[in-house]
């Protein structure tokens, strides 16, 4: 049978980011995936050698909206290292919380996108009405709605008052509450799951083969959660990684949801474990050396390599994200399966273009 | 199947989560970051810390013609200019910057008089 190559991208209406896809057809199956990125590349990296150490954090906080807490996490954690600092407890603490707060975010805007792939518009409404909840909590309590820049080298720029940390706790409560409820529709729900179960199964040995992170691991089985390891505060923290053994596109979708709950569950427990005391401490001095830098986004597990010379600017940083490390999982779901699947299946990996390609 | 059925009449029977936004703004809340809308300029002294400090380059500082300059398009408001500042005479205004036909530069001049010029052409 002859083969057709449909271009899939970068502009497509389920791409919430530029990402090519070359599909080779034979009818409706799909035969062979062949990926195309750099439509969005920004020289971020090149830029971050120009500034100094301590401006770096705003720029890649930039490298990605949707985890920036996250970006500049590893980032200032990396050159803590590097230089030795000691960061306070309470700034330890939160750093956690908004992390999670961001995670809560970035999973509830994943979900409405994948109920939008599959057509499911009230439903996708619906998560992100949750999400604005989200969104508002961020802006009141670190005075940005996405890019929030509230860690800084040496600690965090802001505060919380006891009042702003019972209010996190009240509205991701609620959050988890509105969610318990749409839970079912993604459980049950007969379209929800003709569209899910049984769609890109990737096996336990496959995922790790092809170097799966985050919610893609999880869902393969796969207990691999870089916060284990105990950073920031995690390690005073009581929790287990989301793991579901399908490895379909609905075992992630769960992993993603139960993550959620997860990420309320941490926050309650951050906060009521938070100490009193300062925020940050001074910084002296200029990095030297290089330092690997670890944090778990949403996506997965993200990697910074960072060299720094003893002056202000570094000589080098390099970012490694997790959808980049996911796409070649994404290239072996891909074959065998129906292009109306397509949407549902790029998607289930999260993509976050503008990360990759910085 | 059914499980959307009771969101979809509790919405029926609830307001509109959205808001009708150019007629009904919300209530910002404290201590956000809307956008730098200018300075004191009287109690600037000119010491170019914040300019140094900025990250995007946005700021410009002059001390020969004691003047202080910032390009509202460059700026990603993250404040760390007012935190730099020794005076704490950089204002953050809590409302967002809106769209604008021309990218202009905002430009204050301390004069024996002062005043604030009027935003420059580019």
């Amino acid at each position: 049978m002859g083969k057709t190559v449909i271009p899939f991208g970068p502009q497509h209406p389920v791409l919430p980011e530029p990402v090519h896809l070359k599909l080779v057809m034979e009818d409706e199956v799909i035969v062979e995936a062949i990926p195309a990125i750099g439509y969005v590349h920004r020289g971020l990296e090149k830029l971050t050698e120009t500034k100094e150490f301590t401006q770096n954090v705003y720029i890649v906080e930039r490298i990605c909206g949707i985890c920036s807490v996250m970006h500049a996490q590893a980032y200032c954690q990396g050159i803590e290292n590097l230089m030795n600092i000691q960061v306070p407890d309470r700034a330890r603490y939160l750093r956690v919380i908004w992390a999670e707060l961001h995670r809560i975010h970035s999973h509830l805007l994943w979900l409405g996108l994948l109920a939008d792939a599959f057509g499911f518009e009230s439903l996708f409404m619906q998560i992100w009405r949750n999400r604005e909840k989200v969104m508002d909590i961020m802006e009141e309590t670190a005075g940005g709605r996405v890019i929030i820049s509230v860690n800084t080298v040496g600690g965090t720029r802001r505060d919380m008052t006891p009042e702003a940390l019972r209010k996190v706790i009240a509205v991701s409560e609620e959050i988890k509450e509105d969610m318990m409820k749409l839970e079912k529709v993604f459980m049950a729900d007969y379209t929800v799951k003709h569209r899910l179960v049984g769609v890109g199964v990737l096996d336990k040995n496959t995922a790790y083969e092809f170097g799966a992170v985050g919610p893609m691991a999880r869902g393969s089985g796969i207990s691999q959660d870089f916060r284990t390891t105990g950073y920031a505060a995690y390690g005073e923290l009581d929790f287990e990684p989301v793991i579901e053994k399908d490895g379909d596109c609905y075992a992630r979708t769960l992993v993603r949801l139960r993550e959620i709950y997860q990420s309320v569950d941490l926050i309650n427990q951050a906060i009521g474990k938070i100490p009193e005391g300062e925020i940050s401490v001074p910084v002296k001095g200029f990095p030297n050396g290089e330092v690997i830098s670890r944090v778990e986004q949403p996506r997965g597990e993200v990697l910074y390599y960072l060299k720094g010379n003893g002056t202000k600017n570094l000589d080098r940083l390099r970012v490694r994200t997790p959808t980049f490390a996911n796409i070649p999982t994404l290239l072996k779901m891909l074959p065998g399966s129906q292009l109306a699947d397509v949407p549902v299946l790029i998607l289930t990996i999260d993509p976050c273009i503008s990360c990759t390609e910085r | 199947m059914f499980d959307m059925i009771g969101s979809i009449f509790k919405n029926l029977g609830s307001k509109p989560a959205t808001r009708m936004y150019p007629f009904e703004k919300r209530e910002p809340f404290k201590n956000i970051r809307g956008q730098i809308s200018g300075i004191d300029i009287n109690q600037c002294i000119f010491c170019g810390i914040c300019s140094r400090k900025c990250p995007s380059d946005a700021l410009a500082v002059n001390k020969a013609e004691k003047s202080w300059e910032i390009d509202q398009y460059k700026c990603i408001i993250c404040g760390l200019c007012i935190e730099a500042c020794p005076k704490k005479c950089i204002i953050m205004d809590d409302q967002y910057k809106t769209a604008a036909y021309e990218k202009e530069k905002s430009k204050f001049i301390q004069q024996s008089a002062p005043q604030a010029e009027k935003p420059k052409q580019e």
